[in-house]
């Protein structure tokens, strides 16, 4: 607990490309809480698979484009 | 703050004044009077009965604060409502060896409701402050 996530995110960056959409908004449009989506923004929470899919499809774009997880080497 | 963190808050906050007033005031008079004389049946039932009603009022309170909130909860909600849950059952496990003991010394069944009224609470207020820690810091 209290362990921050290592998945790193792309989220904030791809709600203000896409009309500068509110943290609301998009969890709205998923089911989420809007405390939810602040806490994945802010790597406090790794969301499950599925959570991870309907964000990115939300923003048209793949997986990878929302999410990554760093390297070994890179840590 | 979500629908389900604020609960939790008031639960704790219900279980703190609850149980701090009546273990203050039966502590108080075991240190004055002989545990068999004390009445401590009615006022531990009543302070079960108050938590229960103020924790169920203090939910309706906190819905009609912010009704489009209330009842809403998500996956995030629920894994941190389980892993709280997880850690205060292990407490109440664990306080429970307690009790116990009292029952197989043969002591008062004062200490022995008291040891597993103790034993409850605690765990309530473990669990309460694993999901707020959880809620702020992460899971």
């Amino acid at each position: 607990m209290g362990k921050a996530t290592r998945v790193t995110n792309e989220i904030r960056r791809l709600r203000f490309a896409n009309g500068e959409m509110t943290q609301a908004d998009l969890a709205d449009r998923i089911g989420l809480t809007r405390q939810t989506i602040i806490a994945i923004e802010q790597g406090r929470y790794s969301p499950s698979l599925e959570m991870a899919f309907r964000i990115a499809q939300v923003f048209k774009v793949p997986l990878d484009d929302v999410f990554a997880y760093p390297d070994k080497s890179e840590s | 703050m979500t629908f389900e963190e604020k609960v939790s808050w008031v639960y704790g906050a219900v279980a703190v004044v609850v149980f701090g007033v009546y273990f203050t005031s039966i502590l108080g008079q075991a240190r004055n009077t002989a545990v068999t004389e004390i009445a401590f049946q009615q006022p531990m039932l009543i302070a079960i009965g108050a938590t229960v009603a103020a924790s169920i009022l203090g939910g309706i309170l906190v819905g009609i604060s912010k009704p489009s909130e209330a009842d809403k909860s998500d996956a995030r909600d629920k894994e941190i409502n389980r892993f709280g849950e997880y850690v205060g059952g292990s407490v109440l496990g664990f306080g429970m060896v307690l009790p116990l003991g009292l029952t197989l010394v043969k002591a008062d069944h004062f200490w022995i409701a008291n040891a597993i009224c103790a034993a409850l609470v605690l765990s309530t207020l473990v669990s309460t402050i694993v999901k707020l820690v959880a809620y702020r810091r992460g899971l």
